[in-house]
C-alpha cells in the first residue's frame, strides 16, 4: 500500500546522511543528532517556517533556507553552523525577547522554557535591541488554563495543534504585524469559548510560559509534548 | 458568437463612430472622477442637447487621459476635413457652454492644454493604447479598436504551444515588479501536471503612490480579460480569478461589467468563440492587506484563508490555488499579451533594452510638475522621465532623488539620473522596477523621513508571521524615529544596518526581504543625512 519512496543522500555539515525524499533537512538533521535551533517547528504539526531560526546555508548558494520546510535533494551540501547563521540566529532571538515581556524570573515556565533554553544554548547573554515593553492582558477566564500574551512568541503551535490534531480550531491569529496576537474563537475570553474542548494540547505544545495550567508552580509546569508524535503516528496508521 | 460576428461588431461600431463629426471625450478614471468629471460629462451632454447638436456631437466617458494633475480632462475631436484634437484641462461643469459653443471655432484659450508637451510626445503606448480613446464600459468600443482580435487569432490559428512561444520570444517580463520572464512562467504552468489549473490576475496594487493597475482596469478592462483568456488557453486552465483590492471600487465595477459583457458575447464561459475551450473568470476582492499582493498570500486569500505567505518552493506554478498549478501574473503583464499576439513577438522585442522589452507604465507622483500616468519604452532615462515628461521640479526647487518601487524599492540620487530604466539597472542601483510607482523628491525633503515613512508602512503591513519582518521592521522604525529626533548614536546606526541585513536575508516573503531597501538605498546615497542627525558625541556605552 505504501507508495515507492525514493531515498536521497546528502551532506549535512560534511556528514553523509541518507533520507527519504519526503523528509525535510530539519527532520534528517534531528535523526542524525545534528542540532539546528527552531521554535515554531514541532514534530507532528505542519511546518510553517515562521521563526526563521532554522535557516541553513547550502554550499555554493548565498540564499538561506528554512530547514523545517526545505525538502532534501540528492547531493545537497547543507551547512547548519556558520558565523553568519550564528549571528542571524542570535539576532532573531534578541528580537523575540525584545518583542514582548519575557521576564524569566517571574515566569511559570522558568526552567522549562524552550525560548530560555535555546537562548542559553546559543550563548545569548544580553539583548542589543531595545525592549518594547508592550502592555498585554492575561486571560485567566478558563477553568483550568491561562493565556499570558506577554510570553507569546506567535509560533502558532497552539493554533496548529488545535486545528490539526484536536480539530477544534479554537485558536487563531488576529491583527497584522507587530499587532498580531493569538485569540480564541472570535476574540472572546477563553473561558467563554464555544469550541474549546479543554483538552490542554495547546498548553503542552506551547514553547514558553504563554499557555500554562492554573495552580502549577514553576517547578511543576513542565510541558509534555510526547503525546504528539505518538498521536500522529497512530492516526496515520503507521507502525 | 463566432469570430465573424465579433468582427461585424467592430465594423458597425467604427461606422457609428463616424456618424457625427464631433466627439467630446471626458476622462472618467479615478483621478478625474474624484474631481467631479461625471458632472462635467452630464453638463456637456445637457449642453449638446440644449443646442440640438445630438446629430453633430457625441459625448462619451473614456478612460485615463494621463495628465492626472490637470484633471478633469476633456478632449474634443473633430473629424471633418481638418481633423483636430483639443485637450482641455481643469474643466468645471460651468465651462460646458463655452466648450460646446467653440466647437469648430477657436478653442477656449484659458482651458486649453498644449498637446505638444513632452508629457504626451515622449510616451509610447502599448498597454495604454486604448486608454482615453474608448468608453471602458462598452465592449463594442474595445472591439472596434482591435479588442479580442488577438484572442480570435490565438484560438483559431495557434496552438497553445505556439502562443507560449510567441510570449517567450517577445521577452516580456513580469510587470508586478520582480521581472520574472512571463513566457517561462507560462510554459512551467503548461507543463505542470494537474486535472485543474487556474489563471490568477494580481490587481492588489498596494504601493503608496502607485496607480497603474487601477488605471488599466478603469480604462480598458477588456484588455486584461483578453490577456487572461489567452493565458488560460495557453496553459490549459479552465478557471481564473482577478484579485483586486477593495479600495478600487470604480475598477471593480468596470471589471465586473466587462466580465458580464464578455460572457454575453461568448468570449468567456463555455465553448469560447465556438471552440471547445472553456474559461470562467470571477472577481475576488482584497480586504486591505498589502501583503496579499505577494503571490502565496494572495492565493491564500482567494482560498478564504488569512492572507499570510508561505515559503516557496513549491511555487504556485506547481502548487497554487487549492494545490493546483496556477499561473499568476500582474494586471499590466496581462494587458501586454493581446498586442504581442496581434503584432507579433518580433515587434515587441524591438522595443526597449536588451534584457527588458516593451514599455512600462509608471505612476509619476511627488514633487514634479506633471503628475499622472505615463508609459515609456524600457531604457528611457530617469532624467527624461522627471525633467521632460514630468516637466521638472515646481517652484524652481532642486531635484534630490527619485523613489521607485514603493516600500520594496529605493531612492536614486541625481548622479544616476541618466541611467536607463530597466529591471537590471534599477536593481544595480539598489532599487527595483517594482510595479511602477515613481515618487520625485525635492531638496526640501529629508531622506531619513522618506525611509521612516516607508518603514512605517512596512510595520503596519507586515503580516506578522515571521519574526524578522514582524519585530525587525518595528525595531527599525523605532531606530529611524530616534535618528529623526536626533537622539540616536553611532551604535544605533550600526544596529539599524545589522537589522536591515537580518530582515533582508531571513524574512519569509518578499515583503520582509525587501522592506529594508528604502533604508539601505538612502544610507547608500545619503548617508551624510543620517550622520548629521546623530548625537554630536556618541557615548558608546553598550
Amino acid at each position: 500500500m505504501t507508495a515507492q519512496v525514493r531515498i536521497k543522500t546528502l551532506k549535512i555539515d560534511g556528514r553523509d546522511v541518507s533520507a527519504r525524499e519526503d523528509e525535510t533537512i530539519l527532520q534528517v538533521a534531528r535523526d542524525n543528532n545534528i542540532f539546528i535551533p527552531s521554535l515554531c517547528y514541532l514534530e507532528g504539526l505542519s511546518a510553517v517556517g515562521a521563526c526563521r531560526l532554522c535557516m541553513v546555508e547550502l554550499r555554493g548558494s548565498s540564499k538561506l533556507l528554512p530547514a523545517c520546510m526545505t525538502h532534501v535533494e540528492e547531493g545537497m551540501d547543507v551547512i547548519t553552523q556558520s558565523e553568519r547563521l550564528a549571528k542571524y540566529r542570535r539576532m532573531i532571538l534578541e528580537l523575540i525577547f525584545s518583542e514582548r515581556n519575557h521576564i524569566c524570573s517571574i515566569c511559570v515556565s522558568n526552567g522549562h522554557c524552550e525560548l530560555q533554553s535555546l537562548a542559553q544554548k546559543l550563548g545569548l547573554t544580553h539583548i542589543q535591541v531595545p525592549y518594547r515593553f508592550p502592555r498585554f492582558q492575561v486571560d485567566a477566564t478558563h477553568d483550568r488554563f491561562v493565556i499570558d500574551h506577554n510570553r507569546c512568541i506567535l509560533c502558532a503551535r497552539c493554533v496548529r495543534v488545535c486545528d490539526e490534531i484536536e480539530g477544534a480550531h479554537t485558536w487563531d491569529i488576529m491583527g497584522r504585524g507587530i499587532e498580531a496576537r493569538v485569540i480564541s474563537d472570535l476574540n472572546q475570553p477563553w473561558g467563554e469559548s464555544q469550541t474549546c474542548t479543554s483538552c490542554g494540547k495547546c498548553v503542552h505544545v506551547c514553547p514558553t510560559g504563554a499557555l500554562f495550567e492554573k495552580g502549577k508552580s514553576s517547578s511543576e509546569m513542565a510541558k509534555r509534548q510526547q503525546f504528539l508524535p505518538y498521536l500522529t503516528l497512530m492516526r496515520e496508521g503507521k507502525q | 458568437m463566432t469570430p465573424e460576428e465579433i468582427q461585424t461588431i467592430a465594423v458597425n461600431q467604427q461606422k457609428v463612430r463616424h456618424k457625427t463629426p464631433y466627439h467630446v471625450c471626458v476622462c472618467t478614471a479615478a483621478a478625474c472622477h474624484s474631481m467631479q468629471s461625471d458632472q462635467v460629462k452630464n453638463m456637456l451632454f445637457e449642453e449638446v442637447r440644449a443646442r440640438g447638436l445630438e446629430k453633430e456631437c457625441t459625448v462619451r466617458g473614456v478612460g485615463c487621459l494621463g495628465l492626472c494633475s490637470e484633471g478633469p480632462l476633456v478632449v474634443v475631436e473633430s473629424d471633418g476635413d481638418h481633423p483636430t484634437q483639443r485637450l482641455y484641462k481643469k474643466v468645471k461643469a460651468e465651462d460646458a457652454p463655452r466648450i460646446i459653443g467653440q466647437m469648430g471655432k477657436e478653442p477656449v484659450a484659458d482651458l486649453l492644454c498644449p498637446s505638444d508637451l513632452p508629457f504626451f510626445t515622449k510616451q509610447k503606448k502599448i498597454v495604454l493604447e486604448n486608454s482615453g480613446l474608448i468608453d471602458p464600459e462598452r465592449v463594442e468600443d474595445a472591439i472596434a479598436l482591435g479588442g479580442y482580435a488577438a484572442l480570435i487569432q490565438a484560438l483559431t490559428d495557434m496552438t497553445p504551444a505556439e502562443v507560449i512561444e510567441e510570449i517567450v520570444h517577445s521577452g516580456l517580463r513580469g510587470r508586478g515588479g520582480a521581472g520574472y520572464p512571463t513566457g517561462l512562467k507560462w510554459s512551467t504552468v503548461a507543463k505542470a501536471v494537474g486535472a485543474k489549473k487556474y489563471v490568477v490576475c494580481n490587481g492588489d496594487e498596494g504601493d503608496p503612490g502607485a496607480f497603474m493597475d487601477r488605471s488599466v482596469l478603469e480604462s480598458d478592462p477588456h484588455r486584461v480579460l483578453e490577456g487572461m483568456i489567452i493565458a488560460a488557453y495557453a496553459v490549459g486552465a479552465q478557471e481564473g480569478y482577478v484579485y483586486v483590492r477593495a479600495e478600487y471600487p470604480l475598477a471593480i465595477k468596470r471589471l465586473r461589467n466587462a466580465i458580464r459583457q464578455a460572457q454575453r458575447l461568448g468570449l468567456l464561459g463555455n465553448n469560447i468563440l465556438g471552440t471547445p475551450f472553456h474559461f470562467h473568470v470571477d472577481v475576488r476582492l482584497g480586504a486591505g492587506a498589502f501583503v496579499c499582493g505577494e503571490e502565496t498570500a494572495l492565493l491564500a486569500s482567494i482560498e478564504g484563508l488569512r492572507g499570510s505567505p508561505r515559503p516557496r518552493p513549491p511555487y504556485p506554478a506547481q502548487y497554487g490555488l487549492w494545490g493546483c498549478p496556477t499561473l499568476i501574473n500582474n494586471v499590466e503583464t496581462f494587458a501586454n499579451i493581446a498586442p504581442i499576439i496581434r503584432k507579433g513577438s518580433a515587434w515587441f522585442a524591438g522595443i526597449g533594452t536588451e534584457k527588458s522589452k516593451g514599455t512600462k507604465v509608471f505612476a509619476l507622483a511627488g514633487q514634479v510638475k506633471h503628475t499622472g500616468l505615463i508609459e515609456v519604452p524600457m531604457g528611457t532615462t530617469l532624467r527624461e522621465i522627471v525633467f521632460e515628461i514630468g516637466g521638472g521640479i515646481p517652484e524652481g526647487k532642486q531635484f534630490k532623488a527619485i523613489q521607485t518601487g514603493g516600500p520594496s524599492g529605493g531612492c536614486i540620487p541625481e548622479k544616476y539620473l541618466d541611467m536607463p530604466v530597466d529591471y537590471d539597472s534599477l536593481s544595480e542601483l539598489g532599487s527595483i522596477m517594482g510595479s511602477g510607482g515613481m515618487i520625485v523628491i525635492d531638496e526640501t525633503s529629508s531622506m531619513v523621513d522618506v525611509a521612516k515613512y516607508f518603514m512605517e508602512f512596512c510595520v503596519s503591513e507586515s503580516c506578522g508571521k515571521c519574526v524578522p519582518c514582524r519585530v525587525g521592521t518595528d525595531q527599525m522604525h523605532r531606530l529611524l524615529e530616534k535618528i529623526a529626533k536626533q537622539k540616536a548614536t553611532r551604535n544605533d546606526l550600526a544596529l539599524l544596518e545589522d537589522l536591515c541585513d537580518l530582515v533582508k536575508k531571513t524574512s519569509l516573503c518578499g515583503l520582509g526581504q525587501t522592506a529594508p531597501n528604502p533604508v539601505l538605498s538612502t544610507l547608500r546615497y545619503f548617508r551624510h543625512e543620517y550622520e548629521s542627525l546623530l548625537r554630536a558625541e556618541s557615548h558608546a556605552r553598550s
